[in-house]
């Protein structure tokens, strides 16, 4: 039996007088992957930005490793080893694709000193080999705001990978993306988890992708935890049915 | 830190002019010491506003803070300053040329020194604006600098101060301070072109494209961004120091904290060169700087007005800045192209 790595219990976030989470508990398993379903509106992305420490929670409890981190902010949590990646997909434009790679290796033990130092070769040959493992090795060195959508999806996917997070909450990582390219990233996340060792906790509309990747699903609706199960069981779940994925 | 081949050509050919310059044309010796104050300006500037993405309206403040500074230590190191500034040319103040030299060295680098001070004490309050806050944030800084300066008697208030005067030949004394000024912007240059090849150089470049991302990444962004400051913060103290002596009188309001002369210049000779590259700030400022001499000595009278056609023209037609310009134009003399190779491997079997 693994450890749980994220552990979350009786959490709630109102915005105003909306109630976007309201006493959500749910658990990621370390190297599993771990699926977020729901609808528009659900308190999916509410609830990923919680756990990373976006905003303050109204009550409940977030662990990461044991250790309480819903009072951290967002880069106190990251340095802990635990990355996002935006919805809206969120790279740094205006740098080229290795820069972009390089300044997204992980700062967990990045001392004063270091601040003021080139970064070591190792670095670059890493950022390359990731960027060749995403397909982006060709481009790496055009300014990666001129990229299209998709590429700059494989392009955060790749910086997220290079920091060695040991768990990676994904909002979203095909949307937007044609089906040829959907394939392909099925298969990288995939060996992200296998290779690379990350947990995976994955928000997702395209039920194609999740119920082939993830071994844990919760689904939310109106802010509020629907149900949890195995793929199988998320699918024949009437209120599942009834809510999100609808009557065949 | 390397230099390329066109570079080091650049660098020499700076270095000659820097050095035989005010000697060749001698009349022009204080307009050469000017030009590398807005040398000096248009770097620090464009640290925050071209690398990292804030754009300040205040950075003017660490000149007028350092200028101030540097005066009052020069003189109170020998002088009481209240008494020297009550009696301001009414009594002859004489200072050895040792006393000179050394209170202008001691002032240069408390200046340097408080700045850094300053550049956390505002950073920390300004540092949490974002956007068009920040500028005005910061601008406010520098406005309110010199109203405090204005009512403070003890350091001359809006009356200023006169500085000790320079021990030496007039000509000796404008070569010096245009030689001060060229090695400032030497150090300068140097410094940053170090600063932008480290890991903090990307990451306050990280800062300037998407800082939610950054954070998202683990970046230490106040730190980085504090630090940002305080290292264009410095030179700038300097620069005020340095101007201050050169001018031989100081006053808060035209010549220390010159919101909309100086502080606008600063920004408009970046956007000029182009923001966010090492070169683009220097071309700038000469560009700037000659533009600005010509208007002043063909068109006077009518010199603001070409000014001010010449920076709308800018923002609107030319927004991406001389460097930018170029950097569209031929992609790949920067190094943006598209490598045919597929993999690592590739290239290190073609290497």
């Amino acid at each position: 039996m693994s450890r749980t790595l994220i552990e979350v219990t009786g959490v709630s976030k109102s915005y105003g007088g909306v109630v976007a989470n309201n006493d959500i508990s749910l658990s990621v398993k370390e190297g599993t992957i771990t699926g977020l379903i729901g609808p528009n509106g659900s308190g999916k992305t509410t609830l990923f930005n919680s756990i990373v420490g976006y905003h303050p929670i109204d009550g409940g409890s977030i662990k990461f490793k044991d250790q309480e981190i819903s009072e951290l902010r967002v880069p106190q949590i990251a340095r802990l080893g635990m990355l996002r990646t935006f919805q809206q997909t969120r790279i740094y434009s205006a740098m080229d694709c290795v820069h972009n790679m390089m300044i997204s290796i992980s700062h967990r033990e990045t001392t004063f000193k270091e601040m003021f130092t080139k970064h070591p070769p190792e670095v670059r040959e890493k950022a390359e080999h990731l960027l060749e493992f995403v397909g982006l090795y060709q481009k790496r060195k055009l300014i990666s705001g001129d990229l299209s959508f998709g590429q700059q999806k494989l392009l955060e996917f790749a910086m997220a990978l290079m920091n060695e997070p040991e768990v990676l909450l994904l909002d979203e990582p095909t949307a937007g993306i044609n089906p040829t390219l959907i394939n392909g990233l099925i298969d990288r996340l995939g060996r992200a988890a296998t290779d690379f060792g990350i947990t995976l906790f994955i928000i997702e509309h395209n039920m194609r992708v999740i119920m082939n990747m993830a071994e844990d699903i919760y689904c939310l609706a109106h802010g509020e935890l629907l149900a949890q199960g195995t793929p199988d069981e998320i699918q024949n779940n009437q209120s599942v049915i009834d809510a999100y994925l609808g009557a065949h | 830190m390397t230099f390329s081949k066109k570079e080091t050509l650049l660098c020499l050919s700076v270095l000659v002019f820097g050095v035989a310059g005010p000697l060749l044309f001698p009349n022009y010796t204080f307009q050469i010491a000017v030009l590398w104050m807005m040398v000096v300006f248009a770097q620090t500037w464009d640290t925050l506003g071209g690398q990292m993405g804030y754009n300040s309206l205040g950075n003017i403040f660490f000149f007028g803070a350092g200028m101030y500074i540097c005066s009052v230590i020069q003189i109170s190191l020998y002088y009481d300053i209240c008494t020297y500034t009550a009696h301001s040319g009414a009594v002859k103040v004489d200072f050895t040329p040792y006393q000179y030299f050394s209170g202008l060295a001691v002032g240069l680098l408390a200046a340097g020194a408080f700045s850094i001070v300053f550049a956390i004490i505002f950073g920390w309050a300004m540092f949490g604006l974002r956007g068009p806050y920040f500028a005005i944030g910061t601008l406010g800084v520098a406005l309110a600098a010199g109203e405090v300066i204005g009512a403070w008697d003890c350091i001359g208030g809006g009356g200023g101060i006169s500085l000790p005067p320079y021990p030496g030949e007039p000509d000796t004394r404008s070569y010096f301070f245009a030689i001060l000024m060229f090695i400032l912007a030497v150090i300068t240059f140097t410094f940053l072109k170090w600063l932008y090849s480290t890991r903090f150089g990307l990451a306050i470049n990280a800062i300037r494209d998407d800082e939610s991302k950054a954070e998202a990444m683990g970046i230490q962004t106040k730190l980085h961004k504090m630090l940002a400051w305080a290292s264009s913060a410095v030179p700038l103290a300097i620069a005020g120091g340095i101007f201050g002596n050169m001018t031989g009188f100081i006053e808060p309001l035209e010549v220390a904290f010159p919101t909309v002369t100086f502080g606008i210049f600063m920004v408009v000779m970046v956007l000029l060169g182009g923001k966010g590259t090492l070169w683009g700030p220097i071309l700038g400022a000469v560009t700037f700087h000659v533009v600005k001499e010509l208007t002043w000595t063909y068109l006077l009278g009518l010199q603001w007005v070409a000014l001010g056609a010449f920076i709308v023209i800018l923002v609107v037609f030319f927004q991406q800045g001389l460097v930018g310009w170029m950097q569209d134009k031929w992609p790949e003399r920067f190094g943006i192209t598209v490598d045919e190779r597929m993999s690592v491997e590739e290239k290190e079997a073609a290497s």
